[in-house]
């Protein structure tokens, strides 16, 4: 007998037992800015609580200051500290250690509790209808002043929305920019997304309010921002004056010609994960959650079939708006209507907030985009089909490790592809770019190209198109394939 | 036909697809002990980083191996029964085959140190091996010991780092790696290594570990004497070829296992390929232990095996590693001092970042990076095309592979090379 009787008698079993944890021999250390950081936050959160039970703080801007204000800093030290003696690098150590990170309690409970926040944000009138507390009023009139600053009016719950969005975008945005302060590539992009929010989402829809010019947002298009193409608000806007009439034709010519041209040249990234506010969010926020994203083959089928049918929905209900519009009601009466208000809500509040954001420590953070997003829909078919972009694997240099598959947000196995030296053009990559950031081979690169050399069947994409359609598996799939050879 | 293949590590893997692809009515099994499924064995730092789960160091999903008619059997193989063409295994019956390949890999050097099989003693190659690791760290351990500095000595340096040990680091040479590396690059990973916080200790050979009196490691002691506490000692000075199964079996070994060039051993229907195999060729025997060589070896001898007359050719030599965050590529010929070989050599002043041209007379034969990414296809053209240090410069920029918006340095490269011919240094 050859065999060593140690090596006979190993009876772990891996699949069923895993590999949990090693215990850490010395704990973290923590440095007298690290409790300056975790103070200033928690005197945020006190002053938070105290506000929401009924003190004034002094109101106006001093209660701002010492909630969200403090809050801020705290988390902005938070995020230097964590990274500031670290040399650049990839920092993904005790990931899927931590249970926020990986479904554990916490996890769990963050995600109950965002998920819970959507369910009062959106039906916040049914709630308070009900007799249930008015939980969001109070948050809201902390905001008053900057509210007034920017669009004359008191806070909404809409603007305390839009003000925690962007806060979230903006101080995950900078954990982002410590963490990869190494990558020059994923800087660039996170201060765009960082950049867009509080620019055209924020600031500017309120600004416009206050120059009593109609709200809107230059950074969503349909069918994202589904109204943008429906024939009452385009309507609307047309009567409201220059400023108006320019909006519409941004709006009209990016959704149908310059979604189109741009993802053509750069992929569906220059949106995706540049410019959109829920991928804005994805990015910065849902980062610490990515790896949650499924990588089965069963979610990217269903991934195919759920965003598609969004799609033809969101179109259907379009081109039903626009036939009534033109009959002046007679054809369809108020069913288009109807079926308007049945995409908004079960599409519009339930997939892309409670779903999509709520979801994201169990999910991962691109849920919305992944299965959902009409817009991402119809970029991903210009994506795959007619454009430049694509990740090019390195020759035969890669080893399978798994670091690109664990941390895809959009649920993409990029090692099949790159364990058999083949570019990855699918219609769901946002072009994130961390794939190749964590790979420790370097064998991955997002690039532009010429749009035929990028897999087999670019250079017809129409046959590609038909051919994908006319399989089982539905558009889309490509079945594994043996190494060439 | 069927065809055994003993171990699931990327040749054997390698081996059964392509045999798959080829034959598609072949009986194709493929034999481990170790693990029921194909994982990823360099992965497995970051499983205990916590950077993935077991589950995501599997390339394939569980159910591709049904799709793809391939048979899986966890069991050890107890030994080769050549005559009868069957594998005997443990607590199981007996697996006919009409093929053999033998991919069964590497095991980590010892070179009999005293206390060497003390328990907290390990080398780092499979999945008990990070079992083991995780235990001694559930048992308290708080410093390791790591001797030999190759790139798994790194691994566990950075792994164990990450869970919070005081990691020393034995290197018997002057600086790090230098066999492979060459002095420049060697030094800026001896820097790398120390910046993260790990005690590199050069020209450091282990004398001895000493027991604590229960069987356990309770220090190490260098041939300079010094004493270090730990309770876990790393051992990886290099990896050889795994022969346990093939002692005594009538099949010819030396350092690996023996075969031709067509990746045959002497024993008819029997082949070996990657890290266990040795390749018997003029002038000295071949024996590749990376993972592409294993890919390529094991794609080689399923084609072998379908009837394929071509000899195993491995082609430009390449690899690429990481060593904490510092990423390393090499082309061609580099450190190998060939005769007439000169050198030119570029590092960034952030001293994380540097180009190494090897050339012959102006023929470029080598290229090495370090913290930049080359696009491999323009290197391998490069080489095998014989091109000189003047179009590889002015063509660098079709090499660069960096992720976009990154810092360039092409024309800082070609104007610092360009200087030192000018001054007749190169």
């Amino acid at each position: 007998m050859a065999l060593d009787p140690k090596t006979l008698a190993y009876a772990f079993d891996e699949e069923a037992a895993g590999f949990s944890a090693p215990p850490r021999a010395t704990p973290l250390a923590r440095t007298l800015l690290h409790r300056l950081a975790a103070a200033l936050s928690g005197l945020g959160a006190l002053a938070l609580v105290l506000f929401l039970a009924g003190l004034e703080l002094g109101g106006g801007w001093g209660a701002l200051g010492a909630t969200f204000g403090l809050l801020s800093c705290g988390a902005t030290l938070w995020f230097y500290v964590e990274f500031k003696d670290t040399v650049p690098g990839i920092r993904h150590d005790d990931t899927f250690f931590r249970g926020i990170q990986n479904r554990g309690l916490l996890g769990w409970a963050l995600g109950l509790f965002l998920t819970g926040f959507y369910v009062v944000l959106y039906f916040y009138d049914d709630w308070k209808g009900r007799g249930l507390p008015a939980v969001l009023d109070r948050p809201a009139q902390l905001l008053d002043p900057l509210a007034r600053l920017l669009s004359g009016e008191n806070a909404s719950r809409w603007f305390l929305y839009g003000f925690l969005y962007t806060l979230a975008v903006g101080l995950f945005g900078v954990r982002m920019l410590w963490k990869y302060r190494h990558n020059r590539y994923q800087r660039v992009r996170t201060l765009s997304v960082m950049g867009f929010q509080l620019g055209l989402a924020f600031l500017l829809p309120n600004l416009l309010k206050l120059f009593h010019q109609p709200e809107f947002y230059f950074s969503y298009f349909w069918p994202l921002k589904k109204e943008y193409l429906f024939p009452s608000d385009l309507a609307g806007l047309w009567h409201g004056g220059g400023f108006a009439q320019f909006a519409v034709f941004w709006t009209v010519a990016l959704a149908l010609v310059g979604v189109p041209v741009l993802t053509y040249f750069v992929g569906k990234r220059w949106y995706c994960s540049w410019v959109c506010g829920c991928g804005g969010l994805a990015e910065t926020l849902g980062d610490p959650f990515r790896q949650q994203s499924s990588k089965a083959p069963a979610a990217w089928k269903l991934e195919r079939w759920l965003i598609h049918s969004v799609l033809v929905l969101i179109v259907v209900t379009t081109a039903l708006l626009w036939i009534n519009s033109a009959s002046g009601g007679r054809v369809l009466g108020s069913a288009s209507q109807d079926f308007a208000k049945f995409y908004g809500f079960w599409i519009g509040s339930i997939f892309s907030g409670v779903i999509g954001v709520g979801f994201y420590p169990l999910l991962g953070s691109r849920v919305w985009c992944r299965f959902g997003c009409p817009q991402a829909a119809i970029l991903g078919l210009v994506q795959r089909l007619f454009s430049r972009f694509r990740i090019t694997t390195n020759g035969g240099q890669c080893m399978s490790c798994g670091n690109c598959s664990t941390y895809c947000e959009m649920g993409i196995d990029v090692r099949s592809y790159a364990q058999r030296s083949e570019n990855i053009v699918r219609a769901s990559c946002v072009g994130c770019g961390v794939c190749a950031a964590v790979c420790p081979r370097g064998v991955l690169k997002l690039e532009n190209g010429l749009p035929g050399d990028r897999f087999e069947g670019a250079e017809n994409p129409w046959k590609t198109l038909v051919d994908s359609l006319q399989r089982q598996d539905g558009f889309g799939y490509e079945p594994w394939r043996a190494p060439k050879g | 036909m069927h065809v055994a293949i003993v171990g699931n590590g990327v040749t054997g893997v390698s081996a059964a697809l392509r045999l798959r692809a080829l034959r598609p009515d072949w009986r194709i099994t493929l034999v481990s002990g170790e693990s029921s499924y194909h994982y990823s064995r360099p992965a497995l730092m970051y499983v205990f980083m916590g950077h993935m789960r077991y589950q995501d160091t599997k390339p394939f999903p569980d159910s591709f191996w049904g799709e793809q008619r391939l048979e899986l059997v966890r069991a050890w193989v107890t030994r080769l029964d050549l005559e009868q063409k069957r594998l005997e295994l443990h607590g199981r019956t007996p697996l006919a085959f009409d093929q053999l390949l033998l991919a069964t890999g590497s095991k980590s050097n010892r070179f009999g140190w005293p206390g060497q099989e003390l328990e907290g003693v390990q080398g780092l190659w499979d999945l008990m091996d990070l079992k083991r690791l995780s235990e001694s760290c559930e048992r308290g351990a708080r410093a390791a010991v790591i001797v030999g500095g190759g790139l798994i000595g790194v691994e566990l340096a950075e792994m164990l780092h990450a869970r919070g040990l005081h990691v020393t680091f034995l290197v018997r040479e002057k600086s790090y790696w230098n066999g492979i590396l060459p002095p420049e690059e060697s030094a800026m990973v001896t820097r790398e290594i120390r910046a993260h916080g790990v005690e590199l200790r050069l020209e450091r050979q282990l004398a001895s570990i000493e027991d604590d009196g229960q069987g356990r490691v309770a220090a190490v002691v260098t041939d300079r004497g010094e004493r270090l506490p730990c309770q876990i000692v790393g051992l990886t000075a290099g990896v050889s070829p795994n022969l346990d199964l093939v002692k005594d079996s009538g099949i010819k070994t030396g350092r690996g296992i023996l075969v031709d060039r067509k990746l045959r051993t002497n024993v008819p229907d029997v082949y070996a390929a990657g890290d266990c195999a040795e390749i018997v060729q003029p002038g000295r025997n071949l024996l590749q232990q990376v993972w592409y060589t294993g890919k390529m070896q094991g794609e080689h001898a399923a084609e072998v095996m379908c009837g394929a007359e071509q000899d195993y050719d491995s082609g430009l030599w390449f690899n690429s590693a990481k060593f904490f965050d510092l990423e390393y590529q090499t082309y061609g010929r580099v450190n190998l001092k060939v005769p007439g070989e000169e050198n030119l050599y570029w590092e960034h002043a952030g001293g994380r970042k540097a180009l190494r041209l090897v050339h012959l007379g102006g023929q470029v034969i080598g290229i090495n990076v370090m913290g930049l990414r080359l696009r491999h296809e323009v290197c391998e053209r490069w080489l095998a095309e014989g091109r000189d240090v003047a179009h590889v410069l002015a063509q660098l920029g079709e090499a660069n592979f960096d992720p976009e918006f990154f810092a360039r340095h092409e024309a800082e490269i070609a104007a610092a090379f360009g200087a030192r011919s000018a001054q007749g240094v190169a």
